[in-house]
């Protein structure tokens, strides 16, 4: 019969109404300023840089290879490369970024920076809370907005976290094991060369000797020495260091 | 006690009549009443925008404003700045004159409707015999603005919103004012305080006169009540402001406050309607029993007001939007001819002198209508299966 249905419509809105006043449950609506959803792991916003440690001068993982400046779709990453070089969390002598802008008004948060940088050094980050009074300067990150600490990146991805942390761990082991054993062959080959001179040279030239004296210099250094401390670095930051004994001879 | 409390306003206007001279008198009079009325349901638009979202957010199992104030009720009062301070943009190729004139000639007449209104005891702006036709005349003049609106500024969704409020507000002001005239039949009387007067509960009586409380008058109030929600753009009847067909319809090209203006017509509108919808069917001021006359009139007036705005918001909240077609076959074949059929059951009504042989003959008559009438509104149609002329299994490919 006409007007049933109205009836109808009017007892279901008018139980909503009174419900949502008795039944928390009912009103689904988040305040946001005050309440928030947690965010998903998978959510992501703008790209961050990632560094290590407490300081970003120093963690900075990025290398300055550029890639993913030229991956970038909409090619908002600018990169100014440094002249020098600094070591890297292996200890290699690596360049970092003089200069890393990202302008994210033009950013669309594709991720294809993240997927192409080969040392973990951009990920994604969760900050959506980036309005801004001035939409030109104050949307262009520059180095130091960019950079967050490992801890941020832990909080906000844990699993890949995780999982990047695990593999670099391992890479930092196996670098250190192989300094040892490079510096332990190194030492084994200089003794063996010390004893062959010794031994084949019983005339003991007044040159040869010098060498034999500067050798024990650099085996001994790495034994002792941090993951940090390699040959390799050593040389880097030291550039006096490879007078290596043949091409002093 | 009680009576002072009732007339303390009419109390309140004579003594400061008294103190001003003789020749300004009458427009003191006016001025205060007129600004009273205005400042009240100025206050009321706006108490009202902010309830209904609250209300229709709660029917929805939203939460609804509740920011700005205790409970967000001063929503109204930031909206109202906003729209002050917003930019006023006319479309170049507007009527200029009459794009400016269109929201004044809408809210004015609805303003001037206000005045016969009897809001309590001897308190009525204009006391003139043919309140009841002054309501309608000045209200129906909205009309006209409407169509100024809709015309002049040279959109084709304004355009076509004012052609559907033109149609629907011809169409369902028939049933408006048909649906009043048993009132009038009875009351003898086309002003609105002796229509009032004469639902009072008369001396002995417990129960009052209300018109509400006849076969009748609950059909003609509930089709004067459909009519009011057409007449107000309202839904299920908003078709001529269908946000998702013509974006606002007829007001389209409005921003800042000439938008607020028509805003705050619909709403007086609303107000008028639900003013005279209480002052025809539900007794204006007067209390249903008469054990509960002491509590004051304009009391009663406001709360029974109070009572078809939230009537008026709880129907908003639950229908969906009427077709075109639905909206004038509701009006030109179910409401006329059941407003028409009304005016001979009240004048059987009032041959029999009500009471229960009144009853026993107006209630079946009324029913039987509402019953076929509807039938033939919406049961006539069957769904059946849909036959492609030129596609489908029966054409040879
Ligand atoms: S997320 Fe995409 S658009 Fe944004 S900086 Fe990275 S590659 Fe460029
Ligand atoms: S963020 Fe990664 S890909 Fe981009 S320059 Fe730095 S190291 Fe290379």
């Amino acid at each position: 019969m006409l007007g049933v249905g109205i009836i109808k419509g009017l007892a279901e809105t008018g139980r909503n109404f009174i419900g949502s006043y008795f039944d928390r449950d009912r009103l689904v609506t988040v305040e946001y300023p005050e309440q928030r959803v947690p965010l998903r792991e998978n959510f992501r916003q703008f790209p961050f840089l990632v560094h290590d440690g407490q300081d970003a001068a120093i963690g900075l993982r990025c290398v300055a290879c550029q890639i993913c400046e030229k991956e970038c779709p909409p090619q908002c990453i600018y990169i100014e490369k440094s002249k020098d070089k600094k070591p890297d969390h292996l200890g290699k002598p690596q360049f970092f970024p003089a200069v890393f802008n990202i302008d994210i008004s033009v950013c669309m948060s594709c991720q294809i920076c993240v997927e192409v940088c080969p040392f973990d050094a951009i990920k994604m980050d969760q900050d959506f809370e980036l309005s801004t009074a001035d939409r030109f300067g104050g949307l262009l990150l520059g180095k130091t907005q960019l950079a967050r600490p490992n801890t941020h990146f832990q909080r906000i991805h844990p699993r890949e976290a995780a999982e990047i942390d695990t593999r670099r761990a391992d890479e930092r082991q196996k670098a250190e094991a192989k300094a040892k054993a490079d510096a332990e062959a190194k030492a084994k080959a200089a003794a063996a060369a010390a004893a062959g001179t010794a031994a084949a040279t019983t005339t003991a030239a007044v040159d040869a000797a010098k060498p034999v004296g500067a050798r024990p210099a650099p085996t001994t250094v790495p034994g002792p020495a941090s993951a940090r401390a390699l040959p390799g670095a050593g040389a880097g930051t030291v550039p006096a260091a490879p007078s290596e004994p043949g091409g002093q001879v | 006690m009680a009576a002072n409390v009732d007339q303390i306003f009419v109390h309140l206007m004579q003594m400061m009549v008294d103190r001003v001279p003789d020749a300004v008198a009458p427009w003191v009079r006016a001025a205060v009443g007129v600004g009273a009325v205005l400042g009240l349901f100025g206050l009321l638009f706006g108490l009202t925008t902010v309830c209904e979202r609250k209300g229709i957010a709660r029917m929805q199992n939203r939460l609804g404003p509740n920011r700005v104030g205790p409970f967000g009720f001063l929503q109204f009062a930031a909206d109202g700045i906003k729209s002050l301070t917003k930019e006023d943009v006319v479309p170049r190729s507007a009527d200029r004159v009459v794009h400016y004139l269109a929201p004044l000639a809408l809210l004015t007449p609805v303003v001037l409707t206000f005045l016969v209104l009897p809001f309590g005891r001897n308190m009525v702006l204009m006391h003139v015999d043919t309140g009841l036709l002054f309501f309608f005349a000045a209200g129906a003049s909205t009309e006209l603005a409407v169509f100024m609106a809709g015309w002049s500024s040279r959109n084709k969704y304004s355009l076509l919103g004012a052609m559907r409020a033109i149609a629907q507000m011809i169409s369902y002001e028939l049933p408006f004012i048909l649906s009043t005239v048993g009132v009038v039949m009875i009351a003898g009387t086309l002003s609105t305080v002796g229509i009032v007067e004469s639902q009072a509960a008369r001396p002995g009586e417990w129960l009052a006169r209300w018109n509400l409380f006849t076969p009748w008058g609950l059909a003609a109030f509930l089709l004067f009540l459909i009519a009011a929600f057409a007449e107000a753009n309202r839904s299920p009847f908003d078709l001529p402001e269908g946000e998702s067909e013509i974006v606002a319809g007829y007001f389209i090209e409005y921003s800042g406050f000439k938008f607020a203006l028509f805003f705050m017509a619909e709403y007086l509108g609303m107000f008028a309607s639900s003013g005279m919808a209480v002052t025809l069917f539900l007794g204006g001021w007067t209390a249903p029993v008469a054990a509960l006359d002491w509590i004051p009139s304009w009391l009663w007036f406001f709360g029974k007001l109070l009572a078809l705005i939230a009537l008026f918001i709880w129907v908003r909240g639950t229908t969906p939007r009427l077709r075109m077609d639905q909206l004038m076959d509701f009006a030109w074949k179910f409401m006329l001819p059941l407003a028409l059929l009304i005016l001979p059951v009240v004048a059987v009504w009032h041959y029999l002198g009500g009471g229960w042989r009144g009853w026993l003959f107006c209630t079946p008559v009324l029913a039987a209508a509402y019953v076929l009438l509807g039938r033939a509104l919406v049961g006539r149609r069957r769904i059946q299966r849909r036959v492609y002329r030129y596609a489908g299994e029966g054409v040879a490919s």
